[in-house]
């Protein structure tokens, strides 16, 4: 298991802060390069199908002079998909689109919440200044110099983009099943506590707390004769060991 | 540390927290269920800050006992997400929307109100430079018009006349809407220049406007190229303005940021005028569609073009204040005793 990787904290009610592992240009440029593509052969297929259909042949060629219908049909669409794929996916799809799930990253704003339409819409707007003044020149170099890796449109809308969970429910089952002991933690403390002070304590009181906890655990009294300090402890160690 | 080289005290307490992995995963997957508003049950909302301060509890001990685990991780995300739908609510993308319109774009036109005068003054002077400018050097208009369009108002012709024959109206439109939310945005996004791009965008502009009609009023053309504008240009105008005043409290956002810095600034500044630039680019859709439709065709007489241009005027006024979503004026204030 890698470390935790360097992230944005935000202050909780609880005392106990939200780290949010933030995505750096490279998870980002290769989020971008996933969705140029997509929009690419979105547009490109529109446009494609949309002219064999309208010449009714095999033929990529555009009707001669300016045809309405073509336009309004085949043109048109081809152009809204490419401009408007990005802030029409990251509204419908709560501040992801298709690269970014690829890549597990997603907006959200810097209090770790889920952006609103107006912020979602404005760090797209502002796509016109991290384009310029070609392939995003602007917004790549303020993602290398900024410590959040952000562009232009991140700190106008006041988001950041974040890695999503990698970890599945399955995952997380797998792994806690191969742990999990007997105690639940009230249990688990008593035990290490009683583990940790068995020198200190007397030798009655030692059996008669492990005695207990076997009990309430295990539910079954220990066969062991109370002068076996050293079987109790066995005992004990196995049941506070996952 | 982690839970395998700890001590046989916190390998136990990892073993006891790990237990409780089936809750983490009906928290998470309530917080998830609230967040898209797949549920309205409120005893799923009430356990969702339940679940919070557990997670939470449960999350301190990980970064402790375990802190590079998957389960630590699990606990990590499950916790934002339930902070992120605690602090935000669900996601409902029409009310969103409705917010967007009825409540947020009201709020940012009464904040920018003193910019959209200083804009529109800067505009004004601008349009009136440009006029003065070629009554007395009628030359200079070549800095302003292309030689086509010197060359037809010379012939006694507006560039605008005979238009609808060389281009459909649907492709002009859409050039036409194109080029101006393109500009709009720009003169917007360049107030990202200490407010300096979008001064020069709007004064530009107002320089080509006022130009022209001294142009055209040379040759006796200035009742035609009225008649052109007036449909679409009472809204197009006012939007111009109106992004330029959205570019300039960016810009000044930058230049005075206060005790919050200059990138928080620029942050509050950027959403809350950002929102009057969307309801500004639905309004030059229709913009765009007058001017291609209705603009440069000859039968609709002046009347109907100033009552167009005046209700689409009306109607943007409508959008920007919220009225149009039934919002209502703010009671006026109780009087003193």
């Amino acid at each position: 298991m890698s470390e935790p990787l360097p992230g944005l904290s935000v202050d909780s009610v609880t005392g106990i802060d939200v780290s949010l592992p933030l995505a750096g240009p490279g998870a980002r440029a290769f989020a971008f390069l996933i969705d140029w593509h997509v929009r690419v052969i979105l547009a490109v297929a529109w446009y494609v199908l949309g002219t064999l259909i309208y010449n009714s042949r095999l033929a990529l060629n555009a009707p001669l002079g300016h045809e309405r219908a073509w336009f309004a049909t085949v043109v048109l669409p081809a152009l809204v998909i490419y401009f408007l794929y990005h802030p029409l996916l990251e509204v419908l799809m709560r501040g992801r689109t298709p690269g970014k799930r690829k890549v597990g990253i997603h907006v959200v704003t810097r209090h770790g919440e889920l952006p609103g339409v107006g912020a979602l819409l404005i760090r797209n707007v502002f796509r016109l200044i991290d384009s310029l003044p070609v392939a995003y020149g602007v917004g790549l170099t303020l993602m290398v110099l900024t410590r959040d890796s952000l562009r232009c449109g991140d700190m106008a809308a006041g988001t950041v983009l974040v890695y999503e969970r990698a970890v599945t429910d399955a995952e997380l089952l797998q792994s806690a099943a191969r742990r999990v002991g007997r105690l639940d933690t009230a249990g688990a403390e008593i035990a290490a506590d009683l583990l940790q002070r068995w020198g200190s304590l007397v030798p009655e009181a030692r059996v008669r707390l492990t005695r207990q906890l076997l009990q309430r655990y295990l539910g079954a009294d220990a066969d062991l004769s109370p002068a076996d300090e050293l079987q109790w402890r066995a005992r004990l160690e196995r049941l506070a060991r996952p | 540390m982690s839970a395998d080289t700890a001590n046989p005290r916190e390998r136990a307490l990892a073993a006891a927290l790990l237990a409780r992995a089936p809750t983490w995963q009906q928290a998470d997957a309530r917080a998830g269920r609230l967040a898209r508003g797949h549920s309205e049950d409120a005893a799923d909302a009430v356990r969702l800050a339940d679940d919070y301060r557990l997670l939470a509890h449960d999350l301190a001990r990980a970064r402790a006992l375990m802190p590079a685990s998957r389960a630590r991780e699990y606990l990590e995300n499950a916790y934002a997400r339930a902070h992120a739908t605690l602090h935000h609510g669900a996601w409902r993308l029409g009310s969103g929307l409705r917010r967007l319109l009825v409540e947020e774009t009201p709020a940012a036109m009464r904040w920018l109100a003193p910019y959209i005068l200083w804009t529109t003054l800067i505009f004004v002077l601008s349009a009136c430079g440009g006029y003065a400018l070629v009554r007395r050097y009628p030359d200079l208009i070549a800095l302003f018009a292309s030689p086509d369009m010197i060359a037809s108002v010379e012939s006694g012709k507006l560039w605008t006349q005979g238009m609808l024959n060389v281009v459909p109206s649907s492709i002009l439109s859409v050039e036409i809407l194109t080029n101006n939310i393109v500009v709009s945005l720009f003169a917007y996004c360049l107030g990202f220049l200490f407010g300096l791009g979008t001064l020069y965008i709007l004064g530009i502009n107002g320089l080509m406007l006022g130009a022209a009609f001294a142009f055209v009023g040379e040759h006796g053309l200035a009742g035609q190229l009225f008649s052109f504008i007036v449909a679409h240009g009472c809204v197009e105008l006012s939007v111009m303005c109106l992004s330029g005043a959205a570019g300039a409290a960016i810009g000044e956002a930058l230049i005075r940021p206060g005790a919050a810095g200059r990138l928080e600034s620029f942050r509050v500044a950027a959403l809350r005028t950002g929102v009057v630039l969307l309801s500004c680019a639905v309004l030059l859709v229709g913009a765009g569609l007058i001017e291609g439709f209705i603009s440069p065709d000859p039968r609709f007489p002046l009347s109907a073009r100033i009552v167009i241009g005046l209700g689409y005027w009306g109607l943007m006024v409508a959008l920007l204040t919220g009225r149009l979503f039934g919002r209502r004026a703010a009671p006026p204030a109780a009087a003193g005793p």
